[in-house]
């Protein structure tokens, strides 16, 4: 699976690092940009979703199911 | 002003009712299916929407509404006003980023964001943590205390007055004019007024201090910065201190209220939460939704209609964000507190461009207060739940609320 977050929809609200800090890195303002790429292993493909769901600002995307 | 009964919620509705005050979620229930953007003529006129699709909509659109001022009631300056102390040099002043549109949002915001990141906060556990702790060893040999006031509301002023860089020991005296302000305040605006230029002179005087002897500070942080190579006006500096000052404290402590009286209540979630307390974060975010205070207010800036209202330039919108975190086509069994509610993307710090700078630091201080107090607390209850005194408007949470402990 592969993940992109929209830097326009993004707020900081920093949900998604709480939920899944592997997959998240934010700036110093609390911008939100998927780690590695957007890659996530499969293992983290539930906190992933969980990410997805509680983002307010339904910035973070699925790219691709099965990258 | 008004105080004749509610006749119809749909056309007349009193954010001041003191029984909407205490239970508003039979009245957002009942507006939702009848008519989810009700509006009134009270306390100078206003719209509500009440459904999460409505306010989430409405936050993003900068464009057709404006946050030049955000308080639920339009406050007028007193008759006297320029007589006051300290109005003429404060007259001026606003409270960027959350009385600002872009541009001068964008950069206001901007300053503001590094000292309240995840990773900034984390710096003032230690110290909430703490203070925590000191306020329990205060009332637990009593076997009671009042929840509101000897707990949540001893909070956030603390934090918030260590963060400036300004006395801490006079905390009370913060909290107590930013309730002048923000509480008692909306319906007196000479209180209001007051309190205004109170909060303001003392700041002024504070960063006037730090620019002769910086401190490792919010308020030496503000003074030193710079925003395209031009140091930031002092106006602009006082405006968010004041701003950072009002929006820091009654908020949270209306949270960590909300939270202690869930709790008093539940006895299940108190067990659960000490026997699973990696829980804690997600708890927090159920009881911001559930317990959502703030509402605020946008200003309409042309014609337009919304969801068949016809709105008119000038209109005041109320961004009740706490009905929006009640909404059932949102969230499912919205009224039951799930404590380990995945699915949760509640707008309790709103939405958009001005999504609370302070989240993060809020979000520590509710983490931190409620697992000090069950550590010591386990087991407790309301007095007389009937006893419990809310203040609303602009912010709702318990202001009085005596508990006994196990
Ligand atoms: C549980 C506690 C809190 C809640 C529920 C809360 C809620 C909110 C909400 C709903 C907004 C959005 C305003 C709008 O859309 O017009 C906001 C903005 C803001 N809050 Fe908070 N707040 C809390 C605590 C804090 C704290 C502790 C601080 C800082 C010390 C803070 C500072 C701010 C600032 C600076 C803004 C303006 C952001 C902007 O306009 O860009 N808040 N808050
Ligand atoms: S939860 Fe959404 S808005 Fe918040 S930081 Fe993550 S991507 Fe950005």
């Amino acid at each position: 699976m592969r993940i992109k977050v929209d830097s326009e929809k993004c707020q900081g609200h920093n949900r998604c690092f709480v939920l899944a800090a592997e997959l998240f890195e934010l700036d110093e303002y609390g911008y939100a940009t998927a780690t590695d790429e957007g890659k996530v292993s499969p293992d983290l493909e539930d906190q992933a979703r969980l990410a997805i769901e509680n983002c307010p600002e339904r910035a973070i995307e699925i790219v691709s199911e099965d990258d | 002003m008004t105080t004749e009964p509610v006749k119809d919620l749909a056309t007349d509705y009193d954010i001041f009712d003191p029984e909407y005050i205490k239970n508003p979620y039979p009245a957002w229930d009942e507006l939702r299916e009848k008519c989810p953007i009700p509006h009134t003529d009270r306390w100078g006129g206003s719209w509500m929407p009440t459904k999460y699709e409505d306010l989430f909509a409405l936050a993003q659109d900068i464009e057709h509404f404006s946050s030049e001022s955000v308080l639920v009631v339009p406050i007028e300056p007193p008759e006297g006003y320029e007589e006051l102390e300290g109005s003429a040099q404060f007259q001026e002043v606003g409270a960027p980023p959350i009385s600002a549109d872009p541009p001068l949002h964008t950069w206001t915001r901007r300053l503001l964001l590094p000292p309240f990141s995840v990773k900034s906060v984390q710096k003032w556990e230690p110290l909430t943590r703490e203070h925590c702790r000191s306020l329990v060893d205060g009332f637990i040999d009593k076997g009671r205390c009042d929840g509101a006031a000897d707990y949540a509301q001893q909070i956030p002023g603390y934090v918030i007055a260590n963060m400036l860089g300004i006395p801490s020991d006079q905390s009370d005296t913060f909290t107590q004019w930013v309730r002048e302000f923000l509480e008692y305040g909306l319906q007196n605006f000479e209180m209001a007024a007051e309190a205004r230029n109170k909060i303001l002179t003392f700041l002024w005087q504070q960063i006037t201090e730090k620019k002769e002897k910086p401190g490792d500070d919010l308020i030496t942080y503000l003074v030193q910065a710079e925003v395209d190579g031009e140091p930031v006006p002092d106006q602009h500096v006082l405006g968010t201190c004041f701003l950072i000052l009002v929006a820091g404290i009654d908020t949270t402590w209306s949270s960590i209220g909300s939270a202690i009286w869930h709790l008093a209540q539940h006895p299940e979630d108190c067990q659960r939460l000490i026997n699973e307390p990696e829980l804690l974060n997600t708890a927090v975010e159920e009881l911001l939704r559930a317990y959502a205070p703030v509402t605020m207010a946008r200003v309409v800036k042309e014609d337009i209609e919304y969801g068949g209202c016809p709105m008119k330039a000038g209109d005041k919108v109320l961004m009740s964000f706490p009905a929006a975190n009640r909404d059932p086509e949102k969230f499912e069994n919205p009224d039951e507190v799930i404590i380990d509610r995945e699915n949760n993307p509640h707008i309790a710090f709103g939405a958009g461009i001005h999504r609370c700078a302070g989240s993060n630091l809020a979000r520590m201080e509710m983490r931190v207060a409620i697992q000090e107090w069950l550590a010591r607390i386990p087991d407790f209850k309301l007095v007389d739940p009937e006893s419990v005194t809310w203040a609303g408007g602009q912010v709702r949470g318990p202001r009085s609320m005596p508990v006994v402990f196990g």
